[in-house]
């Protein structure tokens, strides 16, 4: 399995995952909702996994959306 | 069958609903459970339904919680908003799944006070500051339509009443939910509990109870959630907080396929209709000899209900004869709504309700207020 760097956005609420996802969609911005890996501690049983370089983008909408993010991560997976 | 039922439950749903429910049964994952598709596809269908609940009560999505009916929502609400000591207002309308909560809290040491109806069913509301009491004061929680005669009050009125002293405002739409204009925001609503498969059109299982900013609900039930899997409390999150349990998928699919028809249709296309049926009936029934309507069925803004009685008969005997000679479809009796029927003096008679749907026709309508006159007239 090839690994490489991602960014890794968690959330306190399934809820804040689903609407991140949607959002995402609706603005064209990269990533997808996966299980968080264990090494990370996180409310939600899901996160956002997208390329590191859209970080400035998703930490963007994170703030203009008000969206209960927990932690936002860089890990090699 | 004629169906004039439709305030218990709405049997004709639109059809995407059932098939919404089918496609739901044979896909749906479990939402907040997996990163796989059939769980994400659960997920998203709950979350767009919490995005079009918010859109039409004005709430936050994340604010909307869904539990099995309005009782469950109402239940969760008294008891995890006020505590032994407290004092709360409410009404002679009220429906059980108000009532006995409320009871139940007194029990337990709170106070409750209710606005009283007089003998034509109506609510004194000019009377509503006597009934404050100082501090312990924390809330009106009332009904926004009543289930025995539709009359609907005026919640921009209790929501004033409410900001300005500092209470808070619980309301019960289970009559009015996605029929009679609800907006959380400007009409000063904490808590509103709707149920799903009444006026919505969705399928019976669903409602819930949407959260204004900065009201603190206690969860009433406790368990797995899906996150935050290490803490020994639920989270305080919403609408975690109030969701322990797998929540009804499947249902909610079909709830969201209900929501996208009325949004379709327009909430005031769907009331004119209703409430257009519910007139051209009372107009045709009106001049029955010895026929007694309760609630104000010439006002604009109501519930799509006409409730009656002829003469002295058992309100069950009426409704059994509209059901055995005609396959007309009516409530009568007691409608779990304790404190009005004995205001209104139809404890032992009952009363006759008649209620419609998007899907009642004229001829229907017309078919009921002929098989009334003519069992008047037997």
């Amino acid at each position: 399995m090839e690994r490489r760097e991602w960014l890794l956005i968690t959330f306190a609420a399934t809820t804040t995952a689903m609407a991140m996802e949607r959002l995402c969609w609706e603005r064209g911005l990269p990533g997808r909702l996966i299980p968080v890996p264990g090494s990370l501690r996180a409310g939600c049983g899901l996160c956002w996994r997208a390329p590191v370089e859209s970080r400035a983008a998703l930490e963007a909408l994170v703030t203009e959306e008000h969206l209960a993010v927990d932690g936002i991560y860089v890990r090699t997976m | 069958m004629i169906y004039l039922d439709n305030a218990a439950t709405t049997v004709r749903k639109p059809p995407a609903v059932a098939e919404a429910v089918l496609s739901a049964l044979g896909s749906f994952g479990n939402s907040g459970r997996g990163a796989y598709g059939e769980a994400l596809d659960a997920g998203r269908c709950i979350y767009e339904t919490r995005l079009l609940l918010g859109e039409l009560f004005h709430c936050p999505a994340e604010r909307v919680c869904f539990a099995p009916n309005s009782t469950a929502a109402l239940n969760t609400a008294i008891a995890g908003l006020f505590a032994p000591g407290d004092h709360v207002i409410s009404t002679d309308w009220e429906h059980n799944s108000v009532l006995r909560p409320l009871y139940r809290f007194r029990s337990q040491g709170g106070a409750v006070d209710f606005l009283p109806a007089d003998r034509q069913g109506r609510l004194d509301w000019d009377a509503l500051p006597f009934l404050l009491r100082r501090e312990e004061t924390k809330a009106v929680v009332c009904t926004h339509a009543s289930n025995l005669t539709g009359d609907a009050v005026d919640l921009r009125r209790v929501g004033e009443f409410c900001r300005t002293h500092g209470l808070l405002l619980v309301v019960d739409a289970s009559q009015t939910a996605g029929l009679l204009p609800i907006d959380m925001e400007e009409m000063g609503i904490d808590v509103l509990c709707f149920t799903g498969h009444k006026s919505l059109m969705g399928p019976q299982g669903t409602g819930g109870l949407c959260v204004g900013p900065g009201v603190e609900v206690r969860p009433l039930l406790t368990g797995g959630t899906g996150v935050q899997s290490y803490r020994e409390t639920q989270p305080e999150e919403y609408p975690t907080r109030l969701e322990a349990g797998t929540l009804n998928g499947h249902g909610i699919a079909g709830l969201r396929a209900a929501l996208r028809f009325r949004r379709e249709l327009g909430r005031e296309t769907i009331l004119a209709r209703e409430l257009g049926l519910a007139r051209r009936f009372y107009e045709q029934v009106r001049d029955i000899p010895g026929i007694r309507f309760y609630g104000d069925c010439e006002a604009r803004e109501r519930a799509p209900i006409v409730t009656l009685n002829l003469g002295d008969a058992d309100s069950g005997a009426v409704a059994d004869a509209l059901w055995e000679g005609c396959q007309i479809a009516v409530r009568p009796g007691a409608h779990c709504a304790p404190r009005l029927h004995r205001a209104l003096g139809t404890e032992e008679q009952g009363a006759v309700r008649f209620s419609w749907s998007w899907y009642s026709t004229e001829e229907e309508t017309d078919a009921a207020a002929a098989a009334l006159r003519a069992l008047a007239e037997a």
